[in-house]
């Protein structure tokens, strides 16, 4: 997923009216829908940006600040619409399937790399099996864990961190992985997967030129892919200057010739420079300027806000590890915490109480999964309590990271709970992310503990399998039902995408029966801009949409 | 003199020695593992983690880490950090920018301060010295970050007189003259408030009288005679000032996004990249123990009394 301890940080500071029906309208640019068109093009522009974590290398980044800007480099098979989040084709002619296993990807013939090399199927193949051999060390490894083989290039260290080197990997090859020829390739997975063209937009799955393969390291530095905009030049600490790819051949080029992303350390400084025309989008507003929507006057007309894929949850530790918090007494807590209030008193009222556990922003989002247990009503609380047998740990504790602003809501969360149950109930701070995330990771973490989750690609899939699966990657609370499995792996089957959308939807429903976690809110992305620009639009990922901006 | 610094010099060398292993110490009993927060939510692949400790040597134990940083060190190797980023190249720019600033406040602090420390205390108790006591009193009380935010807001977005931030590539003097004023806003004040009492205090001195009495203006046993030697602490406290500034301009910096020192302390303990810490803080612990040898030095020019031989 694309949250690092930044993302996750922000996520708790950066609140946001999430307002479903202006969704599919976009923010305040009101009916200006598909304007790729009229808009002019040409200009420069200066948006905001942050450190990359790590080199400009689409398989190995995790995180936002070098994912806004492979974003718009990157060309990948399919491209989410910026509206809707539903996946289209840019380089991929067609992707077919009959049994959700076997997948032709036929490629158009146009496509070329920023270093003008055409687009093969062999760069498709290359790049994938670079990313998924385990001692190559990708941050994206894990997005091809579904296709044949995968297992076979990864090794486990013997002892842990000990002395003994992990072993070399069986294979190097994904056996799932075939070119036909220069335009067509094969994938197989290893199981029926439903959403394997929606995963395939995701900026790990980009394709790599040959260049990469020589020296991955100095690539990344200046990375060369086959998106819109290719990168001229990057100094470290200060900007990334990219510029319009005028070969792109993909339905979207880009309106501007020149984009700029100059890289700020905190969302304030930036803010300041939009509200100076010093800067011409920021896609992060900071929590002052939000307060009382103070940025809608400070920048009227110039601002949007817009539900993205990330849901904050409260997750129990695992009953090995603190017996306490079982399913029963999940609903109880949920019930007990006014959301509404909450969500006004600290978050001014800009975020939406999440009905369930699955992003609204989604294909397959279905509402009010949780139902009465996720509504605020003290009385049953207590009474669901009383039928549980009643609180038998103390006193309940919500851990959170204090590096980031997650102290206010964490409190008045358990406030809400200690006076609906009558239960103590003591927010507990972790001296930073790492550390928290350390202790949730090696199960020392007992009580309850904040999670958050943004989306890899839009599908109902993605909030549920990596989450809720047994034995998943990021379950944290080591939630485990068969029957949850069963259904997932039926959903993942289905070759329609309605039919395998409702699958997944009766999973979530299992999940709601036992609480897995307790849901919290919907986050929202606010950005602004300065009054040079116009048509500027976020993608479901809170990115904002840098090829469809122009100047006015 | 020639001695005496050579002295002060090698005495340098245990302190940074000392100074570095505590601190490189310190970063790592930190809790936390530095690759826990990598990946997001979701835990590091094994792989990553193997390869990303063994890059970094942090499988070996603590002296032995040390060692081999240290043994970088001295041939002037910083290493990269926990991004792949040399540690050097980093530092350079970064406390090249950090130090124009500080400087830069300094100059604020020397001209400003003890230009108001002596009108007040030569006018000590008429209008313009309760002017100085009450204006150096508001901006005391008033945390950094307050002047700062509120100076950017109206300089820099209402009036636009100056840049709201500064660029992060090369940044001009004239964008670092607001984030510099806020810098020194509050040692302006305690400069100001040092001069002027420590003049007060010499002006009553006997020699003060000797020189009205053999006939100098009011100016020359001012200026020369009693600010030279009320200048003494001042110096001290601008001395010690510059150090302070270097690391602990990390609220400016980031008011202003100003790519500088502070900021990558911070963000190199936040990420527990001891590496990165540990060159950030021994260059400041160098800087500061050069600083302090050059205040030792200047006390012998203010005061001849005070020999270095």
């Amino acid at each position: 997923m694309r949250g690092t301890t930044r993302t996750v940080a922000v996520a708790g500071i950066s609140a946001a009216a999430l307002l479903l029906a202006g969704c599919g309208g976009g923010g305040d640019e009101g009916g200006s829908t598909d304007s790729g068109a009229a808009a002019k093009t040409g200009g420069a522009i200066t948006v905001r940006g942050c450190n990359p974590e790590n080199p400009l290398i689409a398989g190995n980044t995790s995180e936002t600040c070098g994912g806004n800007v492979l974003d718009v480099i990157t060309a990948k098979l399919v491209k989410y619409n910026v509206d809707t989040a539903a996946p289209e084709n840019d380089i991929a002619e067609s992707i077919e399937t009959s049994d959700n296993q076997n997948f032709t990807v036929k490629l158009k013939k146009d496509y070329k790399f920023h270093d003008g090399t055409v687009v093969k199927a062999k760069n498709f193949v290359d790049a994938w099996n670079y990313t998924a051999y385990g001692p190559n060390a990708q941050l994206g490894s894990y997005f091809f864990e579904p296709i044949e083989g995968y297992a076979d290039l990864q090794s486990e260290d013997p002892d842990g961190d000990g002395p003994q080197k992990a072993p070399t990997p069986k294979a190097k090859e994904l056996t799932g992985l075939k070119v036909v020829d220069d335009t067509t390739f094969t994938i197989k997975t290893t199981e029926k997967v439903s959403n394997l063209p929606v995963r395939l937009g995701y900026t790990a799955f980009s394709p790599q030129p040959d260049a990469f393969f020589a020296d991955p390291k100095a690539f990344g530095d200046k990375p060369i892919a086959a998106g819109p905009y290719k990168v001229d030049s990057w100094t470290k600490n200060a900007e990334i200057k990219l510029s319009k790819f005028a070969d792109y051949s993909g339905a979207r080029k880009g309106n501007l010739d020149n984009i700029t992303f100059k890289i700020y350390q905190d969302s304030n400084a930036a803010y300041a420079d939009v509200q100076a025309n010093q800067l011409d989008v920021t896609d992060e507003v900071p929590a002052s300027a939000q307060i009382d929507d103070k940025y809608k006057t400070d920048l009227p007309d110039r601002n949007l806000q817009k539900p993205v894929g990330v849901i904050q949850t409260i997750t129990t530790a695992p009953a090995k590890v603190d017996p306490n918090y079982g399913p029963e007494i999940r609903k109880a807590i949920s019930m007990a915490i006014n959301r509404e209030a909450i969500i006004k008193a600290i978050f001014n009222g800009t975020r939406e109480p999440a009905t369930g556990w699955v992003s609204p922003v989604v294909d397959g989002y279905k509402a009010d999964v949780c139902g009465e247990f996720c509504k605020y009503d003290p009385a049953k609380a207590k009474e669901q309590l009383a039928k549980a047998g009643g609180f038998k740990g103390g006193k309940i504790t919500l851990s959170y990271n204090a590096d980031a602003s997650h102290k206010e809501w964490t409190e008045a969360t358990c406030n809400s709970i200690k006076q609906a149950l009558g239960v103590d109930c003591v927010a507990t701070p972790v001296v930073d992310f790492s550390t928290f995330r350390t202790l949730i990771h090696d199960r020392k973490m007992k009580g309850m503990f904040r999670t958050g989750w943004q989306m890899d690609y839009p599908s109902i899939e993605n909030f549920l399998a990596p989450l809720y699966g047994t034995g998943a990657s990021s379950n944290d609370g080591d939630f485990s039902d068969p029957a949850f499995d069963a259904k997932l792996k039926e959903a993942a089957a289905a070759t329609d995408a309605a039919a395998s959308n409702k699958l997944y939807q009766e999973a979530e429903g299992i999940i709601a029966k036992d609480m897995a976690t307790i849901p919290l809110w919907y986050s929202t992305t606010t950005m602004g801009w300065s009054d040079k620009v116009t048509n500027v639009k976020v993608t479901p990922f809170g990115v904002p949409d840098y090829a469809g901006i122009s100047l006015k | 003199m020639g001695k005496y610094i050579v002295r002060r010099l090698l005495q340098m060398i245990p302190v940074v020695l000392g100074a570095t292993f505590i601190i490189f110490a310190m970063v790592f009993a930190l809790p936390g593992d530095p690759t826990a927060g990598k990946c997001g939510e979701r835990p590091c692949s094994p792989e990553f983690v193997a390869k990303f400790r063994e890059e970094h040597n942090l499988n070996d134990p603590l002296p032995v880490q040390y060692g081999k940083y240290l043994g970088k060190f001295v041939q002037g190797d910083l290493g990269t950090n926990y991004y792949g980023i040399p540690v050097k190249d980093d530092l350079a720019k970064r406390y090249t920018i950090t130090g124009r600033l500080a400087l830069m406040a300094i100059a604020f602090e020397a001209i400003i301060g003890i230009l108001a420390g002596v009108l007040a205390g030569v006018r000590k108790g008429r209008f313009i010295d309760n002017l100085v006591t009450v204006s150096t009193l508001f901006v005391i009380s008033i945390p950094v970050f307050v002047i700062g935010v509120l100076l950017q807001y109206l300089f820099g977005i209402k009036w636009g007189l100056f840049p709201a931030t500064v660029p992060s590539l090369e940044a001009s003097t004239w964008s670092l003259v607001l984030p510099a004023f806020v810098l020194g806003s509050l040692s302006i004040a305690y400069v100001a408030r040092l001069t002027r009492t420590n003049l007060v205090e010499n002006l009553r001195a006997d020699y003060v009288r000797t020189a009205a009495a053999k006939g100098l203006t009011k100016s020359r046993a001012v200026g020369v005679h009693t600010l030279r030697n009320s200048l003494i602490p001042v110096v001290t406290f601008i001395g010690a000032d510059f150090g302070g500034l270097l690391g602990g301009a990390i609220v400016t910096e980031r008011i202003f996004n100003i790519q500088g020192v502070g900021g990558y302390i911070w963000k190199g303990i936040n990420s527990r990249d001891g590496v990165a810490v540990v060159s950030a803080v021994t260059v400041l612990v160098i800087v500061y123990l050069l600083v302090n040898l050059l205040v030792d030095l200047l006390y012998g020019v203010l005061d001849p009394r005070i020999s270095h031989d």
